[in-house]
């Protein structure tokens, strides 16, 4: 890891005027330090946020909850709030990463992680992703790729916490010296395209991430995750999927289903989430939701197994919002 | 992290203004014979970091914003709180909490493994918390009180929890030891009456590649007094 200066921030306005040239931001570190003893970031100051007491707290408000950028991932996946009425928020992130991991990470910085990809994260790949000219998953080892967005750079979204967001509709807010301003968590990641291959959010350099707002889920409101890696204790997601189902006694008034480890940014299924509008949740019609979320697939030469998965994973995380089903031992986390 | 204190790590411990029981050993130790090799062998590169040291002495700027304290790159003091004990380090704001016990403490129970937090075998508490000890720096854990693998043992006797690991061979390579101690310890802390599935998930990140999760399961829920499962496994 790189010498840096290690600026110890107190108030947000504070931050705001540190985040200058080199600077990167500090949370709970566990994304940045990696990317640091890799040796693909080399910032000359570190801004830490740890200590800014305002960006504490999950609070609940007239209009839904909002928390403050610093709460952990444990402090989520503990809250009985949202435990009950943001069960997808809750089970995301308390089934991410370890048990240290998640008393330390924040939800800032696992919404600000970047993107998965093993030539990314080296320091001996300079990629397409990191401001270079060939990305080496296409003809390398890309089991753990995208399956869909796979023109550019088929990296994946790391972040459960944004796949349970996007599937709950919540917002992001962005503060910086000129305001604040609110961004849809469906709208704050991007695709990468030529023009821009390193930018992986609409997120502005002199703007920082405080606070997440979720908005009061409607009566009938039911919502899981589940993920799916190699391993059962703990592991990155190969597929997971966060699914958020409206209902009126049995039927599906409205749903979302948002796939994670599928796509560069958290894949929202439109499609096979309108396939279960105006009917009953039974096996059937997750198992033809799941199915149809597939649709455009493009794997890659070692990833058709993805193809495979999700729907499983998409018919079973259904089942289990809809309470039809127990969550799958074999899930990871 | 091996690149950050290597040979500077002994020189700077000088600057440790009190250091726990087991460094102040006279006896030569394995471990004690290739520190004092590594100093003759760095003693040049000793002398460099010296004069590195006060050149980035402007250790602490106070900036015009009193909501900003910029410290580093140079070493700078921080006080630890470890098992109850303070100890003030001179530490760049690069070092880890690991390489700040292990390399500037000598408190070398706590181990490194992966080094990114994906093994917990450095798992140390902060006020009670488990947490990856090298993906934390040393210079952010502030007044929260550090606990590690020295402090579990009180006044010369093992703490339940060892006796019982002890008791079911809950180790072979016993790498992963200190982490799952930690795990488990802060698990009783919180629950002392814990099921099976807790103990499971409380040392769901411990990594042990020689699988002894059964026996580490065994051993925790004896020293909380549990009646063990049928099927531990």
């Amino acid at each position: 890891m790189n010498k840096f200066i290690f600026s110890d921030c107190t108030s947000v306005d504070a931050a705001l005027s540190q985040m200058t040239g080199e600077a990167v931001v500090k949370a709970g570190g566990v994304d940045v330090l990696d990317r640091m003893k890799n040796g693909v970031i080399e910032p000359a100051k570190l801004v830490n946020i740890t200590n800014i007491p305002s960006l504490r707290g999950i609070h609940e408000t007239e209009t839904g909850v909002r928390l403050g950028a610093l709460v952990t991932l444990a402090e989520l996946g503990d809250h009985p709030l949202l435990q009950s009425q943001y069960t997808v928020l809750a089970d995301a992130a308390g089934h991410a990463a370890t048990p240290q991991i998640r008393n330390a990470a924040t939800l800032g910085g696992n919404l600000m992680q970047k993107v998965h990809c093993w030539y990314y994260r080296s320091a001996d790949f300079a990629c397409l992703r990191k401001g270079h000219d060939m990305c080496f998953a296409y003809d390398g080892l890309n089991q753990y790729h995208a399956i869909f967005d796979t023109n550019v750079c088929p990296s994946v979204a790391p972040s459960s916490t944004a796949v349970a967001l996007s599937a709950l509709n919540a917002s992001v807010e962005l503060t910086s010296a000129k305001g604040k301003r609110l961004v849809p968590v469906r709208e704050f990641y991007i695709k990468p395209d030529d023009k821009h291959p390193t930018m992986e959010t609409v997120i502005a350099p002199d703007e920082l991430l405080t606070a997440v707002l979720i908005p009061k889920p409607a009566a009938g409101t039911r919502s899981a995750y589940q993920k799916y890696g190699e391993k059962s204790s703990y592991d990155w997601a190969i597929a997971d999927a966060g699914v958020v189902l409206e209902m009126q006694g049995d039927v599906c008034r409205k749903a979302a289903i948002v796939l994670g480890a599928a796509s560069p940014t958290p894949r929202l299924a439109v499609d096979a989430a309108a396939l279960l509008v105006g009917k009953p949740i039974t096996e059937e019609t997750a198992r033809a939701a799941g199915l149809a979320a597939m649709q455009g697939a493009t794997p890659l030469s070692m990833n058709g197994y993805k193809v495979q998965l999700f729907p499983v994973a998409i018919y079973r995380t259904i089942l289990l919002a809809a309470g039809k089903m127990d969550r799958d031992p074999s899930a990871a986390g | 992290m091996a690149d950050s204190g290597q040979f500077t790590g002994d020189g700077e411990s000088s600057a440790t203004t009190s250091v726990s029981e087991g460094t102040a050993k006279s006896n030569i130790s394995r471990r004690g014979f290739l520190r004092g090799a590594g100093i003759t062998a760095a003693s040049t590169a000793l002398i460099d970091g010296v004069q590195l040291l006060h050149r980035e002495a402007a250790a602490e700027t106070i900036k015009g914003n009193a909501h900003v304290r910029e410290l580093g790159p140079g070493p700078v003091p921080v006080t630890l709180n470890v098992n109850g004990t303070e100890h003030v380090v001179q530490i760049e704001p690069r070092t880890t909490l690991a390489d700040a016990l292990r390399t500037h403490l000598g408190m070398t129970g706590t181990k490194v493994v992966c080094d990114h937090g994906a093994c917990s075998g450095c798992t140390v508490t902060l006020d009670k918390v488990p947490v990856n000890s090298c993906m934390t720096l040393a210079i952010e854990v502030g007044s929260r009180r550090i606990g590690t693998i020295e402090g579990i043992a009180q006044n010369g006797q093992l703490h339940p929890l060892q006796v019982a690991f002890v008791k079911h061979d809950a180790m072979q390579c016993g790498f992963c030891t200190p982490g799952m101690v930690m795990s488990c310890s802060a698990l009783l802390e919180r629950n002392p009456k814990p099921t099976l599935a807790d103990v499971k998930k409380a040392v769901s990140g411990n990594l042990c590649r020689c699988a002894t999760y059964p026996k580490v399961f065994a051993a925790t829920l004896e020293a909380a007094g549990v009646a063990p499962e049928k099927s531990i496994s």
